[in-house]
């Protein structure tokens, strides 16, 4: 028996958790908030308490010694109400805490971890330029010149998620540190020269923090380089395949919340003397939303699976991301259409998701990105 | 201090209950079973005496062997060990039949409070936190919508319609909480996968020392004999504002009738 698709009891627990808190606590706040463009820190906070920012990390930092799937589970939970949360959430494990932990000495971990799993405060990761995010090689212009003990940093980056929250802490940003050298630093935010531009007027994604960087003469300890210095490249893209596994959960998170939603629609809207979900034209869309949703999660919980494994997953995380955010924008488009009027309102949650389903093809490699690095890998 | 926590398997109080016409007892399969909601707020007051009294905390569960979910759903939350008594000769108790049963598992047990949700969201009689205070002699402050202790004493909150009574007593005591006293907290991830392991007691009635016929349904005092749905909800009445304030005073009179002022 080689073969399991079920979750652990204390997985299934655990999610029926985070529902129940997206569904009680998140859902009716989510649209103010995400009307309003506001970070919800005290929200944030509580996800905090519940331990979801140290699912996947060790009690030795304050962690719950939990694994990848359960991480998983938790942001498609909260993505199910809210995307903007869901992001939050994912960006502060996959991009803030995750490289410190991975690639992190023994004593960044101590310093920096703790507060970041417990979920009091936030971290970020740099690598997006203004000069671009696909070719990170080719358009990053931030340089760090060692000086004595220290790093100084100049330069800029660009759409940092989490970046600029009252709970942020640090940034880990790539820079050049040489000719063809790319290292990670870890800088605090509170460092001088280091400051953060006002939030974008984003499409989506209202409430959730995203901030350009600008670094100029920053200064911080050569201490502060997050593993060896020119392992740069090679540890942000191994943190940018486990974040795909997250933001397909993100994704089918985005899909569930409009079955959801149109299904209790489907049954109250009522048109031409019966309820619109019993006009075939309705139902099959919904239908259409079941198969993406099954068929992406199963995808996310293979990749998920492989990882946790010990198995490569470069190329499955790929196909979950590039899969799930696809289908996450014809869903939101679709659910949208479900709703009619009501629909093109940020009232309804598929009317928000119309808005954050774009994202999802963008961020943290495009579906560009993605066919690349699947028919890289099939040898092309 | 130690606190015990008894605690309710019901049946999911969102879903559409059935009776089973069989023996005119709730169809346990029509509907999912839950951790009673009212049972929340007396665990998240014991995980607040916990953090302030350091207090050790023991959920009680009197169920069948099928509800030992409840048991580690309860612990979940950060609470120290569990005791179930688990007898077939239990089911179809009353509301005093379980409180026997309660009563004699706390015998056993040496705590200083016993911290019961007022009532059940499945039987809603609010009767089994006094009867265990009766049945073992202790103060029973019930209701209470606020809780504090203070060395060997125990003050409460005493909610009731036209306000609230301030109720102190020695411990140890039984107090039953009302909803209006906290926001329950959420179980993390790790209080989950610590719950598994927490030390679970299995008591049958011989253990204890309950005589089989005092409970179940041959020791019931009270019997159903017949039950109906409930009736469909009738229309309201609507109060139209025509602009001259007679709606006013219609509203007035309807709210009189009812005894709501
Ligand atoms: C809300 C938000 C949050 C973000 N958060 C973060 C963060 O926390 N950290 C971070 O570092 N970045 C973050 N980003 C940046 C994001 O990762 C980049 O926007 C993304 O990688 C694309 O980079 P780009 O915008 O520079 O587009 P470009 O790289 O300029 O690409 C433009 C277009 O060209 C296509 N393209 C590029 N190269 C090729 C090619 N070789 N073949 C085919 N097509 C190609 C792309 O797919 C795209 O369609 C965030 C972005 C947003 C909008």
């Amino acid at each position: 028996m080689g073969l399991s698709f079920g979750l652990e009891p204390e997985q299934e627990q655990f999610r029926q958790v985070v529902a129940r808190f997206a569904d009680e606590v998140i859902a009716p706040a989510a649209a103010d908030f995400n009307a309003e463009a506001r970070f919800p820190v005290d929200i944030v906070r509580r996800m905090g308490e519940m331990g979801l920012f140290g699912i996947p990390f060790s009690s030795a930092y304050g962690g719950m010694d939990g694994d990848y799937l359960t991480l998983c589970l938790a942001i498609e939970e909260i993505g199910r109400v809210d995307q903007s949360l869901g992001i939050t959430l994912e960006a502060g494990v996959g991009l803030g805490a995750a490289p410190i932990d991975e690639f992190g000495t023994e004593e960044q971990k101590q310093r920096w971890l703790p507060e970041l799993v417990r979920g009091e405060r936030l971290g970020g990761f740099g690598l997006t330029e203004s000069g671009g995010g696909s070719d990170v090689f080719g358009s990053t212009r931030t340089r760090a010149v060692r000086d004595g003990d220290d790093w100084v940093i100049d330069g800029d980056k660009q759409f940092i998620t989490n970046a600029g929250t009252e709970l942020t802490s640090v940034v880990t940003i790539t820079a050049f540190t040489g000719d063809g050298e790319m290292t990670a630093i870890i800088v605090p935010v509170d460092t001088p020269g280091f400051s953060v531009g006002r939030p974008y007027r984003k499409v989506g994604w209202h409430a959730s923090d995203t901030r350009e960087l600008t670094f100029d003469q920053v200064r911080v300890p050569v201490a502060n380089t997050l593993g060896e210095r020119g392992a740069g490249f090679r540890q942000f893209l191994k943190t940018l395949d486990d974040g795909r596994i997250a933001i397909s959960a993100l994704a089918v998170g985005l899909i569930q919340g409009c079955i959801d939603e149109c299904v209790r629609y489907g049954r109250e809207r009522e048109s031409f003397g019966r309820p619109i979900g019993q006009h075939q034209a309705i139902a099959f869309k919904i239908a259409d939303l079941e198969v993406a949703a099954q068929t992406a999660r199963q995808m996310y919980r293979y990749a998920c699976w492989r990882k946790m494994t010990g198995l490569t997953y470069k190329r499955e995380a790929a196909i979950a991301k590039l899969y799930a955010s696809e289908q996450a924008v014809t869903a939101a488009r679709e659910a949208t259409q479900v709703f009619g009027g009501m629909g093109f309102t940020t009232e309804t949650r598929v009317g928000r998701f119309y808005q954050d389903a774009k994202i999802l093809e963008i961020g943290e490699g495009t579906s560009e990105v993605q066919r690349t690095l699947i028919s890289r890998d099939l040898g092309l | 201090m130690k606190v015990l926590v008894p605690v309710k398997r019901v049946p999911d109080t969102a879903g559409e209950k059935k009776i089973d016409p069989n023996d005119n007892t709730v169809d346990r399969e029509s509907v999912e079973s839950v951790l009673c909601p009212v049972n929340e707020f007396a665990i998240e007051e014991a995980v607040r005496l916990k953090e302030s009294h350091d207090a050790e905390v023991t959920v009680l569960l009197v169920g069948p062997e099928s509800a030992q979910p409840i048991v580690r759903k309860a612990l979940s939350y950060g609470l120290d060990a569990g005791l179930q008594v688990t007898d077939d000769a239990i089911a179809g108790s009353d509301a005093l039949g379980t409180a026997r049963v309660i009563a004699k598992a706390l015998e056993e047990q040496e705590f200083d409070l016993v911290l019961f949700g007022n009532q059940s969201t499945d039987a809603r009689t609010c009767l089994v936190p006094a009867a265990v205070a009766e049945l073992l002699g202790l103060p029973s402050l019930t209701y209470a919508r606020h809780l504090e202790i203070d060395g060997g004493s125990v003050t409460v909150h005493r909610e009731h319609e036209e306000g609230w009574d301030v109720v102190t007593s020695q411990l140890p005591a039984v107090v039953s909480v009302v909803e209006a006293i906290n926001e329950p907290r959420y179980p993390s991830f790790k209080g989950i996968m610590a719950a598994k392991s927490k030390p679970l007691d299995v008591r049958s009635l011989a253990d204890l020392g309950v005589e089989p016929e005092q409970v179940g349904a041959n020791g019931a005092t009270a019997t159903m004999y017949e039950f109906k749905d409930r009736p469909p909800k009738e229309a309201g009445t609507i109060v139209e504002d025509d602009g001259t304030g007679a709606a006013a005073a219609q509203l007035a009179d309807w709210m009189t009738e009812k005894k709501f002022v």
